[in-house]
């Protein structure tokens, strides 16, 4: 087995995947989408912790579906529809609620829109899981520049502390058992809190000491010159990027904007490579972006580039109508096109074979 | 190596100085021990050698720390990375990435060693601690030594000339613990790393250690020397030191080995005692409650029960019967079931199949108020039991709890742990103390099962010999005790019978004597020099013995 691929390509497949599901509303290129990323999961998932988030990320998505179902039904929708699937009591709501609807008409016209736009956030829900399964997101963050290093350790460290403190909680939880509390419910759970804080804190607290210990933070001697030219680049970056976001969105500054956002994105980023002077790290085995990261980048990339242009070949066939409801059907290039994002499956090294 | 002179360490709000007139050296290459009660102030000496003191923990330092030439005074920990490697109490505590790999890796990293470097270093620490399967595995699903071991790999990568380790076995089961101690014996020996740590196990570290430093009590001055000149002078020793002492060998024996030698005399003496050999005869005479004269009822049973959670078999088809006034010590290694069975007797784990009752109750399905009179378990970290903010309070909310009348509860402090204030807070308690008043706690329902998850974890030998004191003391009122634990001294000195588990599974029960002599790693001290005679304690021993042979 060859090295793991970069885990910002399997962050930039799963978002493209996810990009391709907001260009259609057909549930059954939605479906084939969520088909393609759960198979490359299944196949290239490695057996850690965090691939296990897949799970929680499905079921994340059918509560949303649920959720927006749910919605249509109690409260209306304002699809106009024809087909009246069964009809609730509608409650009666005073003037000032004018435009709210609870209850009344459910027709077929207003929940299958829902289901369609449902899908589509689940579509992308679960694109995101993927791309937290395939990729650690530690891992992620190693990559980034080196000034921002700190930052991205902070980050990590936040990571695995969420997991140690509901493991916490459960031990305290258990705790109240054997002192003869009742162990379930909200009081339960709220006079665990201050231990919990307090085990969390005392956690946070020794770990600082080991990595203290262990060298973090140690700083490079860098001259003054460079010290004083990377604040002023990276302040005078900011403020650039600030003014020139100002300008793009007032009628004003139509004709700055655009450059000063520009020159301020350019000196932050030279502010932060400078920045990299000051720290001495160096990175243990690094992910490389090779052919592969490249392959599987690309196979993203082209689902989504072709159902974008899809939508608007063909917008028909990638958003099946409601009112007349028609059945969807399957249009057949933009679903090739789908299953280009099976090419990971194939490209990336299978995690279950012995190295 | 490392050198003090005339140390002292005040921290803040605190009147006294923690230790004062520390003055010693730590030769290079040598594997010096740090040893003394709890509450003398190891830790802020091992402390002040990485910089931790005072640049992270505040107070004042007096006196001069130098390691490897270094002034701790003007390097803070992170400067003096490179020369010291710290592992605490704790190893999850210590770990900043999750997979192994990356974890060896990190040290080297924050130094800004060059890549090729640091990818020889990780294959190199990876074979020499034996961690080579397990590089890619996340460390949140390693047991317990293997995170002991990923730990010190972690401060080895960078090549520190010095490596500070604070109890690195007292939470470790005994095969664990020779596996640690078998690669820190390998630095020392092959790689000139100096060592220096502190352990209450001293059975398990003492015979490696070159040097031992004693901190006899609070605010003394260190006593340093070898081994056996300390060990004579000590208020904490091995058993092995205690039966030399015992029999006034000089100088005194470090290991089984040296015991064994000397020990000829002894067994013969043992052989002839007047009141016969030593087997079996010391044990409790509870035993004899598995003799057929009318079996009592059990406080506690399992019958084949299994559990199973996360899709791997904590417990498979275990039998046990508890009866009153018995003491079973759990034995086993770490990640065994151990706890698993604990938790399943007071309803925290349900089983998969088979039952488990308490008296007549089934403990998942029993409401915790009236289980509490039934069951009671200390947990391994007894501050998860304490909630309030003084010892009185503690108590007043434990007789609540248990319905019983007020008062109670304190009443078992005050035997258990004379001297302790209303006032307190129990986090200022120490290990022991903070026991003690969880059993108290505990006891204040009167349940007639009670359980202990790894009691002495943390406690010194003093703290030990209170704790088995009050034990034998609950066993003979008849209260029945389950206890897991690694230790097989205290489970000599106390247990009735002795349960192994493996994987899940029993793999002996029997009386304690019977089952830790058979087993190497099981076997306490005493066992091993005396086979195969069958004694287990020193205090075994010392009752067998004519009186004017120990004088």
């Amino acid at each position: 087995m060859g090295r793991a691929i970069h885990p910002g390509a399997w962050w930039l497949w799963s978002l493209s995947l996810g990009t391709a599901a907001t260009r259609t509303t057909n549930p059954l290129l939605l479906a084939l989408l969520i088909t393609v990323s759960a198979y490359v999961v299944a196949t290239r998932r490695p057996e850690t912790p965090w691939s296990r988030s897949y799970g929680a990320f499905v079921k994340l998505a059918l509560a949303v579906l649920l959720i927006r179902l749910v919605f249509a039904i109690v409260l209306g929708s304002p699809i106009p529809g024809t087909h009246t699937l069964f009809t609730l009591p509608e409650a009666g709501l005073p003037a000032w609620a004018q435009g709210i609807r609870l209850g009344g008409e459910v027709t077929a016209e207003a929940l299958a829109f829902a289901l369609y736009d449902g899908l589509k956030l689940a579509t992308l829900l679960i694109c995101v899981g993927a791309a937290n399964a395939l990729a650690n997101p530690s891992r992620l963050l190693k990559s980034l520049p080196g000034a921002l290093y700190e930052m991205g350790v902070a980050v990590v460290v936040a990571l695995t502390f969420a997991p140690n403190l509901i493991a916490d909680v459960q031990r305290l939880r258990a705790a109240r058992r054997l002192r003869g509390r009742p162990d379930k419910g909200l009081r339960g759970l709220l006079q665990v809190g201050l231990p919990v804080l307090e085990g969390a804190l005392e956690r946070s607290v020794a770990l600082a000491a080991a990595m203290d210990a262990r060298g973090y933070g140690r700083t490079a001697q860098v001259p003054a010159a460079v010290r004083r030219t990377t604040a002023a680049l990276t302040l005078g970056g900011l403020l650039g990027v600030c003014a020139g976001t100002y300008g793009l969105l007032t009628a004003e500054g139509g004709t700055y904007g655009v450059p000063v956002l520009l020159v301020g994105i350019v000196a932050a980023l030279a502010g932060l490579k400078l920045g990299g002077r000051r720290s001495l790290r160096t990175r243990y085995r690094p992910d490389r972006w090779d052919v592969r990261a490249w392959l599987v980048v690309a196979s993203g990339v082209a689902v989504a580039a072709l159902l974008t242009l899809a939508s608007v070949r063909d917008p028909a066939a990638l958003h099946p109508g409601v009112v007349p409801l028609v059945a969807p059907t399957l249009p057949l290039w933009p679903a090739a096109a789908v299953l280009l994002g099976l090419l990971p499956a194939f490209v990336a090294p299978d995690p279950k074979e012995p190295s | 190596m490392i050198r003090f002179e005339d140390v002292s360490v005040t921290y803040e709000g605190a009147a006294e100085p923690t230790v004062q007139g520390i003055d010693f050296e730590v030769p290079e290459g040598e594997l010096v021990l740090l040893a003394g009660p709890s509450g003398v102030g190891k830790s802020t000496v091992l402390g002040a050698v990485s910089g931790l003191v005072p640049h992270f923990t505040g107070g004042t330092l007096r006196g001069r720390v130098t390691v490897a030439g270094r002034d701790t005074r003007t390097h803070k920990p992170r400067e003096l990375a490179d020369v010291v490697g710290t592992v605490g109490q704790d190893p999850l505590s210590h770990f900043v990435t999750d997979t192994v790999e990356d974890e060896l890796a990190y040290g080297m990293e924050s130094l800004g060693l060059a890549p090729d470097v640091m990818r020889r270093r990780v294959e190199e620490t990876l074979d020499l601690l034996g961690l080579a399967d397990l590089r890619a595995r996340p460390i949140a699903t390693l047991s317990g030594g293997q995170r002991q071991r990923v730990a010190i790999g972690s401060v080895l990568t960078p090549h520190p000339s010095v490596l500070v380790l604070d109890e690195p076995t007292s939470a470790l089961d005994p095969a664990a613990a020779e596996e640690v101690l078998a690669v820190l014996q390998r630095l020392v020996h092959d790689l000139g790393t100096t060592v220096l740590m502190a352990e209450h196990r001293l059975e398990r570290v003492i015979q490696y250690a070159d040097q031992v430093v004693l901190l006899p009590s609070p605010g003394a001055p260190p006593v340093v020397g070898t081994p056996s000149e300390v060990m004579a002078v000590s208020p904490v020793y091995p058993p092995v030191v205690a039966l030399g002492r015992l029999a006034g060998w000089t100088p005194l024996p470090m290991t089984v080995r040296d015991a064994r030698r000397r020990a000829a005399d002894l067994r013969h003496q043992l052989e002839n005692a007047p009141k016969g050999r030593g087997e079996l005869r010391d044990q409790p005479h509870k035993t004899r409650t598995r003799q057929p004269s009318g079996p009592p009822t059990p406080v506690g049973a399992l019958h084949s029960l299994s559990v199973t959670r996360a899709r791997i078999q904590a417990l498979r088809a275990i039998d046990l019967t508890i009866t009153p006034g018995e003491t079973i010590a759990l034995m086993g290694r770490n990640g065994a079931g151990k706890s698993t069975l604990l938790n399943s007797l007071v309803g925290l784990v349900k089983p998969s199949s088979g039952t488990v009752r308490v008296g007549e109750a089934v403990p998942h399905h029993t409401a915790p108020k009236d289980l509490v009179r039934k069951v009671g378990l200390v947990p391994q970290e007894p501050r998860d039991l304490l909630y309030a903010d003084t010892v009185a309070a503690e108590c007043a909310a434990a007789d609540q709890d248990a319905g019983a009348p007020p008062g109670t509860c304190r009443g078992l402090v005050s035997e258990l742990l004379p001297g302790v204030t209303d006032t307190t807070h129990p986090r200022d308690l120490s290990e022991g103390q903070r026991l003690a008043l969880a059993l108290a706690v505990v006891l204040t329902a009167r349940p007639p099962l009670l359980l202990l998850d790894e009691p002495t974890r943390g406690l010194d030998y003093a703290a030990k010999a209170r704790l088995a004191g009050v034990l034998r003391g609950l066993a003979a009122e008849g209260h029945a005790i389950v206890l897991a634990t690694h230790d097989v001294e205290l489970a000599a000195e106390i247990a009735h019978r002795v349960v192994l588990l493996a994987e899940g599974e029993v793999i002996a029960d029997g009386p304690t004597a019977d089952v830790v002599v058979s087993s190497p790693s099981f076997a306490p001290q005493v066992t091993k020099i005396l086979a195969p005679q069958h004694w287990l304690t020193v205090s075994q021993v010392r009752a067998a013995l004519p009186p004017e042979a120990t004088s």
